[in-house]
């Protein structure tokens, strides 16, 4: 039998206030830092015109001017910055979900979340002919939220079963699937084509214009997260005992849930569902991280780095690209099967 | 009683008593009832629809198309539909009944564990690349595409220690269905002739093909079901546990390949003919299990007559429901069948079968 070292921390402390973060934990932040950094170098110096590296850091630190400088500012870094952006939000989202019901299947692309919100997307789009991107974003919000509402109540019986969230999940996501297929077929062609191409998920759309008004809501929701994460890190290990250790319960869950459906809902509304980052990214982020449970920090970052990976591929993988959405799908789903297996064979 | 074990009351007692006579007319009985209410749902779905047909026309019609001026309504549409419904809905049934008694899950159901994606990506595959039309071409695909994700699943499901438990089953098909739908997408993005000749059948329709192609099909589905029925008495001793079913005489490993091949058959071919339909092989079993208890061989007689009713009435509603436009069944059926999985999987008793 091997023995249990105790993992190495890093101890920080002033007065009054102390932070212990584990070695491996910074490691792998660091560690995803750089793999962002290297795809988000390639991603900008690749496309229909090839950039050198040289020529990409000119135009990042502002050397460059002309054709390089408007390629990498204006049309290339909106999308990966983009990219990180809502990456980090759906890691973020798919570890406050997992950490609140305690099981990676809690994750808001499981549970039917995104088909909800782009229920609610077709509605504003086809069914209300409302136009404009905030009232389809807002229609994305809502639908996600009754949608998780509705499953949540739907898998509630004497406590919570990740089976049957699950299975209701499939349930609900069957039904307003067929809904939203229908909502397409009776739309006019070129309605349809617009939000179909919202369905898939994809970053095309991003730009600057979408990024500032993006940003703001996000970057308040990443606060809010941070300064309730403690808490929800505590509630992991068990109602009592985190009241026991001051949590306000009640509060803190449903502020975590608005905050995580807050994210999703975001990135949703302006990209369209972008299946199983928030699932992967938490369970990525607990091996690199060798954590016990769900953190924080990593999950986003690996969303981060997961998202802009699987935008890199889609964009230039195929001769055509495809959008973002079912690269993720793919090495999402493909992830998800791998881990099965694995937790299988370790019981 | 040394024998009196459930496999025993579970298939009709040998010598017959009063009470298992009585269980027999029941039997009969609901049966004779179901496939009345079949022949029923034939003549609505060849009456109803954007021009209905006088009911008294159906008969003459199909014995001299050219008695009434409605007759290439009827044998050119309507009755390409029924036929198609009444196919599809019993492969579709009893693949549910075969794939819910082989992984023991009472949630299992041919598109939850991921066997339609299987052939609806062959058939995308088939489509794009190898400019594959007629269904007699792509059939084949789609049974092979089928039976990969079959036993792919089965052996996501199966590697665990603890064996191929409903939740690990129901995880396998989700992560599978979802990776395979992916791919198809991706595919008929990139090949955009190809997504406009699939976009109906991709939401399942029996719009999608003529009666040929049932023709063509119609053999393999019968083989499938046949598959199932010599399956069945295994899948009752399987039902108890291996060991058990071994020292009844079951060989356990030949009732589960019959019933893969019976399974990938029926689903399989189905898919090819009206496209990925889900939830029709999730609750017809249920509904049979209901009637007759848990004896497969009667489970297997219900569903061929229980699916085309479901599907039959799923496809008549849509032509109703939203006039003059027409919702494909596939999206009937899952408006239907996904609150029966919700009510299957919030009944706790349901879920260890």
């Amino acid at each position: 039998m091997r023995a249990v070292k105790p993992p190495v921390h890093l101890v920080w402390r002033t007065r009054g206030l102390s932070l212990r973060i584990p070695r491996r934990t910074l490691i792998a932040v660091a560690g995803l830092l750089l793999m962002a950094v290297v795809v988000g170098v390639f991603s900008l110096a690749t496309g229909d015109y090839i950039l050198s590296i040289g020529q990409v850091a000119g135009a990042l630190f502002g050397h460059a001017t002309g054709i390089e400088s408007t390629i990498v500012l204006e049309w290339r870094l909106p999308r990966v910055l983009t990219a990180l952006l809502f990456g980090a939000a759906l890691g973020l989202s798919g570890a406050i979900f997992q950490s609140l019901t305690r099981n990676p299947l809690g994750s808001p692309d499981i549970i039917g979340f995104d088909t909800g919100a782009y229920t609610g997307a077709l509605i504003v789009m086809l069914v209300l002919n409302l136009p404009g991107g905030v009232t389809t974003a807002a229609g994305a919000v809502i639908g996600g939220l009754l949608t998780a509402a509705a499953v949540y109540v739907l898998a509630y019986r004497n406590g919570m079963v990740g089976f049957r969230l699950i299975v209701v999940g499939i349930g609900v996501t069957a039904m307003l699937t067929s809904v939203n297929t229908w909502l397409i077929l009776h739309a006019d062609t070129q309605q349809a084509v617009n939000a179909g191409f919202w369905g898939a998920g994809s970053l095309d759309r991003s730009g600057m214009d979408q990024l500032s008004i993006a940003i703001i809501p996000l970057l308040v929701l990443f606060l809010a997260a941070i300064l309730i994460t403690p808490a929800l890190g505590l509630l992991e290990l068990g109602d009592d005992a985190g009241a026991q250790l001051g949590v306000a319960v009640e509060r803190t869950r449903l502020l975590a849930i608005i905050i995580g459906v807050g994210l999703s809902a975001l990135v949703t509304s302006f990209s369209g569902p972008i299946a199983f980052v928030a699932l992967a990214a938490p369970q990525i982020a607990r091996r690199l991280a060798g954590a016990a449970g769900i953190t924080f920090l990593p999950s986003a970052l690996t969303g981060a780095a997961l998202l802009l990976t699987a935008d890199a591929i889609a964009q230039h993988a195929l001769p055509d690209p495809v959008p973002v959405g079912l690269v993720t799908v793919i090495l999402g789903g493909g992830y998800f099967v791998w881990l099965l297996v694995a937790e299988g064979r370790r019981r | 009683m040394l024998f009196d074990s459930p496999a025993r009351s579970a298939t009709p007692a040998p010598v017959p008593t009063a009470r298992t006579r009585v269980r027999l007319g029941r039997r009969l009985g609901w049966l004779i009832l179901a496939t009345c209410a079949l022949v029923a749902l034939c003549a609505a779905s060849i009456a109803i629809g954007a021009k209905p047909v006088p009911l008294a026309h159906i008969l003459p019609t199909l014995i001299d198309p050219d008695h009434f001026d409605d007759g290439a309504i009827i044998t050119g549409l309507r009755v390409p539909r029924t036929v198609l419904g009444l196919l599809a809905g019993a492969a579709l049934g009893v693949a549910g009944g075969v794939i819910q008694a082989f992984t023991r899950n009472p949630l299992a159901d041919p598109g939850i564990l991921g066997v339609n994606a299987g052939a609806a990506l062959a058939v995308t595959i088939g489509v794009a690349f190898f400019g594959m039309s007629a269904i007699g071409q792509y059939l084949w695909l789609a049974l092979a595409g089928a039976i990969i994700a079959t036993v792919v699943v089965w052996m996501i499901g199966a590697s665990a220690r603890e064996g191929a438990t409903a939740l690990r089953m129901t995880l396998a098909g989700v992560g599978v269905a979802a990776v395979l739908g992916g791919i198809s997408s991706t595919i008929q993005l990139d090949h955009p002739s190809t997504f406009q000749k699939m976009a109906g059948w991709g939401s399942g329709s029996l719009l999608a093909q003529p009666l040929s192609a049932a023709v063509a099909v119609g053999p393999v589905i019968v083989i499938g079901i046949l598959l199932a029925v010599i399956a069945s008495r295994g899948l009752n001793a399987l039902a108890i546990g291996d060991d058990v079913a071994t020292s009844l005489g079951t060989r356990a490993n030949i009732t589960r390949t019959l019933a893969i091949f019976a399974v990938t058959l029926l689903a399989g071919s189905a898919t090819a003919l009206v496209g990925p339909i889900a939830f029709v092989g999730l609750m017809i079993p249920h509904v049979a299990r209901a009637i007759v208890g848990p004896a497969q061989g009667w489970i297997l007689a219900y569903s061929v007559v229980l699916g085309p009713c479901l599907l039959l009435a799923a496809d008549v509603a849509g032509r109703v429901l939203m006039q003059p436009a027409e919702l494909p069944v596939g999206l009937v059926t899952a408006f239907v069948g996904a609150p029966v999985l919700i009510l299957l999987v919030r009944r706790s008793r349901v879920a260890a079968l």
